[in-house]
C-alpha cells in the first residue's frame, strides 16, 4: 500500500514540475486546426462572380436541410445562385455539400469561432460566405 | 534578571502587547487562509497538468480577493424548513474553535519589550496540548450543527458521518500525542519546543518517527481533508454538511477548512518538528515556524492531488482496526523504553 502511494506521490510530484501543464489560453493563444477541419463554409469567387452555378446538389445532399439556393440567369446567360443562405443553426458540419459540389464552389475554413447573439446572425446569406 | 510581562507588573503594557500579537497572529492566519486557496488550486492544477487560476491578476493571484468578494454579495439563502439560530450559529461554531487553537502555539524565542520578557505566544496554558484536542473535537460540533439544522438529507448523512469520523480518528490522535508527553513531561507547548531546541537530532519526529506518521493522517482525517473527505463526499452528498449553505457562511466552512489545516500542520510541527527552534537560528523563529507549517501544508494538498476519497468502511477499519492498535503499541512501547532509562 505505501509503495504504491508513493509511486502515485511521485507521479502528481512530476507533473507539477515546470513543463508538463497542457492548458492552452484559450483566447489569447489559439490552436491550429488540421487541414481537414470541418468549419464555417466559404463560398469560392472568380474573377468577378461565384463559381457556383447553382446546380442544387448541395441543398440535395444536405442531410440537416440547412441550405437555400435560388437560381437565376445573369446578363450573359450564366446561371448563378440569387440566394445562396445556410443557417449554421441547422447545419451539422458534415461537409457532403463540399463534397457534392461539381465545380468546387464551396469549401470549409478552419473558422470555429461562431457563437453569435441573435438568431438572424447565423443565417449565413451569399455575401457573408463569399470570402 | 528581566521579568516575564504579565497583568501584574505592567497591565496597559500587557495588554497592548496582548492586543498586538492578536492582531498580527489573527491577520497572518487569515492571510495564509487566502492564499491557502490560491496555492491549492495552482499546486493541484499543476499537479494535474493544467494551469490553474490565470486570469486575475498575474497568475491568479487575485484569485482569493475575487472569491471574497463575490460570496460577500452573494444571496444569503436560508432554506425555509431549517432550524434558523443553530443554522446561522454552525459556521460560527466550525471556525470560532479553528482559531482560537493557533494561541497556543508558540512562534518565537522570548523579546524584550521595555525591561520585560513578552513570550511571541499568545497565551501559554500548562496544559496548552489538551486545550488543542478540546478544541478539535468542539470543531465537530459545528459540523453536526450544520448538518442537522439543514434539514436536508445529505446535509444530514455528511454532519453523522463527520461524527462517526471525529470519534474513530479524535482516540487514536490522543494517544499517539501522549506518546510526545512521556518524553517531555509536560503539556506546555512552549517547554515541549524549548526540549526540542538543542539540535535537529533532537526533535521528536527522529524519537517518534511513527507517532509522527500517525498523527498527520489522524490530523487529516480530523480536519476532513482528502482522502478522509467523507462529511463532504460530492459524489455521493452533493456537498455534505454545507450543501444548503451559500454566500458568506458557506466562505465561514471554508475559511475553516483552510484555518484547520494551518493549526494541524503548527501542531504538528510543534510538537514534532521543534516548532520555531528550527534549522534557522532564533532570530528568524517565525521563519522557522511558517517554513515547516507551509512544508506540511504542501504535503496535505500534495496527497489530496494524489489519492482518491477512501470509502466509508475503509476509513473506519483503518481509524479502529489499524491506527488505534499501533497507536497504542507505539505508547507502549514508548512508555516501556521511558521506564527502562530512569
Amino acid at each position: 500500500m505505501f509503495t504504491a502511494i508513493a509511486k502515485g506521490l511521485s507521479i502528481t510530484f512530476k507533473h507539477m514540475l515546470p513543463g508538463h501543464s497542457t492548458t492552452v489560453q484559450y483566447p489569447t493563444v489559439k490552436l491550429k486546426p488540421s487541414d481537414r477541419f470541418r468549419g464555417l463554409h466559404r463560398l469560392v469567387p472568380t474573377q468577378d462572380r461565384e463559381k457556383c452555378v447553382a446546380c442544387y446538389l448541395c441543398p440535395t445532399v444536405c442531410p440537416a436541410k440547412c441550405i437555400t439556393v435560388e437560381a437565376a440567369e445573369n446578363a450573359k446567360g450564366e446561371k448563378y445562385p440569387r440566394v445562396y443562405s445556410i443557417d449554421l443553426l441547422r447545419c451539422i458540419f458534415c461537409g457532403y455539400c463540399v463534397e457534392a459540389c461539381p465545380v468546387e464552389a464551396l469549401e470549409m475554413t478552419a473558422e470555429y469561432e461562431l457563437a453569435n447573439y441573435r438568431r438572424a446572425d447565423f443565417e449565413f446569406t451569399k455575401e457573408r460566405l463569399l470570402r | 534578571m528581566t521579568e516575564m510581562l504579565s497583568m501584574s507588573n505592567n497591565a496597559p503594557l500587557f495588554v497592548g502587547m496582548m492586543l498586538l500579537k492578536l492582531a498580527v497572529v489573527f491577520g497572518v492566519t487569515m492571510g495564509i487562509v487566502a492564499y491557502a486557496t490560491w496555492v491549492e488550486r495552482k499546486v493541484i492544477g499543476h499537479m494535474q497538468t493544467r494551469l490553474g487560476p490565470m486570469r486575475t491578476g498575474w497568475h491568479g493571484l487575485l484569485q482569493p480577493i475575487a472569491d471574497g468578494l463575490k460570496l460577500f454579495f452573494k444571496e444569503d439563502i436560508i432554506p425555509t424548513q431549517a432550524s434558523k439560530v443553530p443554522f446561522l450559529l454552525a459556521p460560527m461554531m466550525i471556525l470560532i474553535p479553528a482559531l482560537i487553537t493557533i494561541a497556543v502555539v508558540p512562534f518565537g524565542p522570548d523579546v524584550t519589550v521595555k525591561g520585560f520578557l513578552v513570550p511571541l505566544q499568545i497565551t501559554d496554558l500548562n496544559i496548552g496540548v489538551l486545550y488543542i484536542l478540546a478544541m478539535a473535537g468542539l470543531g465537530v460540533y459545528g459540523i453536526v450543527l450544520a448538518g442537522w439544522s439543514s434539514n436536508s438529507k445529505y446535509a444530514l448523512l455528511g454532519g453523522v458521518r463527520a461524527s462517526a469520523q471525529m470519534i474513530s480518528y479524535e482516540l487514536a490522535a490522543g494517544i499517539t500525542i501522549i506518546a510526545v508527553f512521556m518524553l517531555s513531561e509536560t503539556l506546555s507547548l512552549r517547554e515541549i519546543v524549548a526540549l526540542q531546541s538543542g539540535s535537529v537530532i533532537d526533535w521528536y519526529v527522529f524519537k517518534q518517527p511513527l507517532a509522527f506518521g500517525l498523527f498527520l493522517i489522524t490530523g487529516l482525517a480530523e480536519i476532513n481533508r482528502t482522502p478522509f473527505d467523507m462529511p463532504e463526499a460530492e459524489s455521493e452528498l452533493v456537498s455534505g454538511f454545507c450543501t444548503e449553505y451559500s454566500s458568506m457562511k458557506y466562505a465561514l466552512f471554508f475559511m475553516a477548512e483552510y484555518a484547520n489545516m494551518i493549526v494541524i500542520a503548527a501542531i504538528a510541527a510543534t510538537l514534532f518538528l521543534g516548532g520555531w527552534s528550527g534549522p534557522l537560528p532564533e532570530s528568524l523563529g517565525v521563519v522557522n515556524l511558517l517554513g515547516k507549517v507551509f512544508a506540511i501544508m504542501f504535503f496535505f494538498i500534495w496527497l489530496r492531488a494524489t489519492l482518491p476519497r477512501v470509502r466509508y468502511d475503509q476509513l473506519m477499519q483503518l481509524g479502529w482496526k489499524v491506527l488505534i492498535p499501533l497507536a497504542l503499541a507505539n505508547l507502549a512501547v514508548t512508555g516501556l523504553v521511558v521506564v527502562l532509562q530512569q
